[in-house]
């Protein structure tokens, strides 16, 4: 049973982003190249506006749950939600970050505070040596249409150094899990992440 | 993945399942007939599924009213012989327990499987309740998956132990059973029988007296017989990785938890990993402990094993030390992940595990509360009721707020705060009428649709029998909205996806004798409130259904039309009141730095109601 290889993902963001989408469009892939991966996800009541987290181990795990600290790649769609996942990652994970907020409802209630974006982004970088920031949100406007920010953020991922599946796997598993008619528009966002995170590399 | 390959995929294929769909294969493979569920969190996704694929399975699948009507239908189907399954969330079964008692004893003739999605950490419900408890409590054979690729196996495994001994099984997932998804390997799906015959027999399906002593001997007969079984099931393993030092007994998602440490800080450990655990295969785990110097029990909620093991340690006058959830090892709440188990493991061996660094941040981050969507018509309930009680004059902190189980229940957040007691499906009422009876204060009570058909009608036919003057308000919103939009009796669609004839809220209500009984579109803000008005002065029992389709159906059936109709603000007509986020509080709503209020376009559902809600006619359909 070797342990070594098994490769940590956690995603994070808010309900309605598409994280869990993100997230069984890799699993399929992992799958696809052979690997074994378990991967947990959020459903019910944490939807209706709440943080949404799903988490995959891809190799020889058992529990989809990932350790504290052992987070290999982290995929926030929100910056606040990166810091909510501090606890899984170390300073030598992979993290990507989408830069567009989403200030929740309590902030203009005044029951709660959004934090200045700066010094979220500073204690980002303060903490990873691996950080991409990326605005997923105007990428995916760009390509035509802001649902495929998911996509944008994907292609990203799959652009960093460790990620275990092939580029075309992800692909292949894209058109089986995504509608047809928005297939092609969620290709370019994917594209465009890529090649954004292997700009910045 | 498409829904439908969970029926089409050949044997020999490879899905990556969640657990939920992998329990619809698995059924499928299991040959099933009837398939019947009320739709609850973390095991709702079954029914969506079956919902898709019922009619081209050629299986029989409804949403019925609630759980116990639900395990009444598999039992019926059972026992004429077809192979069923009923599911439900954990406290589901607390609604259906009287006739799951009964059908434990009664037995069954095909096989019957009553899956139970239990909730640790309680994501969300209610309360953690651990229905390996109940599998106790009414003697019925228990499996407990870990992982997708078992819960697919364990239902073909359960309908042939069901059949064998004529006896319902218990399969209990928890959340992270149910929503964890997985590689699963398939195997053949198989057609069940269409129709069954049910042959008379009182003795076997009547829990009179005379009966049930002789049922009640029959059970434990079972039970004794059904336990040689677990004894010798290969469903219940020994992983054994060197050393004698500790023995883990473990099972469903805990077993995960354990594997991953073990393995990982490469701990010499046996680990007893128990899937057929009730009846408690005691030989098993006797022999279990006869080769190992300490016993650590890892198992999720209450300790059920646990004393299980005691039991025996006791029985057979061991001496050995038993490490779990009594002596403060793990924890008894709360669902356990790699680091408690890791945490607790560490206290009983000599080795330092793995302990990796932990961030955190100081910055204090902005607090996602669940709130009611865009366009959803239960805030102009809310908000068109709230102005009527101001407008009456009534004191709002003396008016008690009963309210009940789905998205509704958000109305006890700001600014809204109409939400004083909520305890179970249906409750609102029945809590309702004791408030009606104990108090003077006035008394408001919310159901939905879906959950006054559940549990809403007996406390409303108890309210105009014992003359209760109560404000029942029905928020009807055409669906079963909080897991995910499952159909109910009040829409015209059955669970097979066929036209089905609606049950009418308002009929009921007058069928039974409320004085008063309208039905209002909520999105009318102003009629609505000049219905609360009338409504709240009445001298009765008084039920007010407001009608008006759950956002996600309005937002689907607009994107399915083309129509995208979405609303600004003119910044020229604006005074920044504030009016619409401080009273009204749609999500989409929001301030931006500059001081000036903004409708978000991606947010915004284009239901209007904010128009209304706008003293200065300063909200208009963006151009």
């Amino acid at each position: 049973m070797s342990r070594e290889n098994i490769y940590k993902i956690q995603l994070i963001g808010v309900g309605g982003q598409g994280t869990i989408k993100a997230s069984t469009i890799m699993g399929e892939a992992a799958m696809k190249k052979g690997l074994n991966v378990v991967m947990s996800e959020v459903h019910g009541m944490a939807q209706r506006g709440g943080t949404v987290v799903t988490e995959l181990k891809i190799g020889e795990a058992y529990s989809p749950l990932i350790e504290e600290g052992a987070g290999d790649l982290l995929i926030a769609f929100e910056p606040t939600e990166a810091l909510r996942s501090l606890p899984k990652i170390n300073c030598h994970s992979f993290v990507i970050v989408n830069s567009s907020p989403i200030i929740p409802f309590t902030v203009s209630l005044g029951i709660s505070e959004y934090p200045e974006l700066s010094s979220v982004f500073g204690e980002l970088k303060a903490k990873i040596n691996n950080l991409l920031i990326i605005d997923a949100q105007k990428i995916a406007r760009e390509v035509g249409s802001i649902i495929s920010e998911n996509m944008v953020l994907l292609g990203a991922a799959v652009a960093t150094p460790k990620f275990p599946i092939d580029k075309d796997l992800v692909i292949q598993s894209m058109k089986a899990n995504l509608p047809p008619k928005s297939i092609e528009i969620n290709l370019k966002a994917f594209e465009k992440g890529f090649k954004e995170a292997k700009k910045k590399g | 993945m498409k829904v439908k390959e969970i029926l089409t995929e050949k044997k020999g294929q490879k899905l990556f399942l969640l657990g939920n769909e992998a329990a619809v294969r698995g059924a499928l493979e299991g040959s099933v007939s009837v398939v019947s569920t009320y739709p609850g969190t973390p095991s709702s996704e079954i029914g969506n599924v079956f919902y898709k694929i019922a009619r081209e399975a050629r299986v029989y699948f409804e949403f019925s009213s609630n759980e116990k009507v639900a395990l009444e239908v598999s039992a019926a189907a059972a026992a004429a012989g077809l192979r069923s399954f009923v599911f439900m969330k954990h406290v589901g079964l607390n609604v259906a327990a009287d006739s799951f008692m009964s059908t434990v004893y009664t037995g069954v003739r095909g096989g019957m499987i009553v899956l139970s999605a239990d909730d640790p950490s309680m994501y969300s419900s209610q309360n953690e309740q651990d229905n390996r408890i109940m599998a106790r409590l009414a003697g019925i054979p228990l499996l407990e998956p870990s992982n997708p690729q078992e819960v697919k196996d364990l239902m073909k495994f359960g309908f042939d132990l069901s059949e064998q001994f004529k006896i319902p099984v218990l399969m209990r997932t928890t959340t992270r059973i149910s929503h964890m998804r997985g590689v699963v390997n398939l195997g053949t799906v198989i057609q069940g029988k269409e129709k069954g015959y049910f042959k008379k027999d009182p003795s076997q399906f009547i829990v009179a007296p005379e009966y049930v002593v002789k049922m009640r001997k029959e059970l434990i007969k079972k039970l004794k017989q059904i336990e040689e079984q677990s004894e010798r099931s290969p469903l219940n393993k020994i992983i054994d990785q060197g050393g004698k030092e500790i023995g883990i007994i473990t099972s469903g998602s805990a077993f995960n938890y354990v594997m991953d440490v073990v393995s990982e800080n490469n701990l010499k450990v046996k680990i007893l990993k128990l899937t057929f655990s009730y009846p408690f295969p005691e030989k098993l785990v006797l022999d279990f402990i006869n080769r190992v110097d300490n016993i650590l029990v890892a198992e999720e909620v209450e300790p059920v094993m646990e004393k299980e093991v005691l039991a025996i340690i006791g029985k057979y006058n061991i001496k050995k030390k038993v490490y779990g959830k009594l002596d403060g090892t793990l924890p008894r709440i709360y669902e356990y992940n790699p680091d408690i188990i890791s945490f607790g493991v560490a206290k009983i061996v000599e080795k330092e595990l793995i302990k990796r660094k932990k961030f955190s941040t100081k910055l204090s981050l902005p607090l996602r509360s669940s709130i009611l969507c865009p366009g959803c018509p239960h805030r102009a309930t809310y908000f068109a009721l709230k102005k009527a009680i101001k407008k009456l004059k009534l004191k709002e902190e003396e008016v008690i707020f009963s309210t009940d189980i789905g998205c509704y229940a958000l109305g006890l957040e700001p600014p809204y705060k109409m939400g004083d007691y909520c305890i179970s499906m249906g409750s609102s009422l029945g809590i309702g009428c004791g408030f009606s009876k104990a108090t003077n204060q006035k008394v408001i009570s919310f159901i939905g649709d879906s959950t006054f058909f559940h549990a809403g009608i007996p406390p409303l036919v108890n309210a105009v029998h014992n003359r209760d003057k109560i404000l029942l308000v029905v928020m009807d919103n055409r669906i079963t909205g909080m897991t995910g939009g499952q159909t109910n009796p009040g829409v015209p669609l059955d669970g097979m996806g066929n036209p089905a004839p609606e049950v009418s809220i308002e009929k009921i209500a007058q069928g039974v004798g409320a004085g008063l009984v309208k039905t209002i579109d909520p999105v009318n803000l102003k009629e609505t409130e000049e219905v609360f008005k009338e409504a709240l002065q009445f001298e009765g029992m008084a039920v007010v259904i407001t009608k008006h389709p759950c956002a996600m159906i309005t937002d689907t059936e607009n994107r399915k039309e083309g129509i995208s109709v979405k609303y600004s603000i003119n910044q020229e007509e604006c005074t920044q009141c504030l009016i619409c986020i401080k009273n009204f509080t749609c999500p989409a709503i929001y301030i931006e730095k500059d001081g000036s209020v903004n409708i978000n376009p991606l947010l915004c559902d284009g239901c209007g109601v904010c128009v209304q809600v706008c003293p200065k006619k300063a909200i208009e359909v963006k151009k």
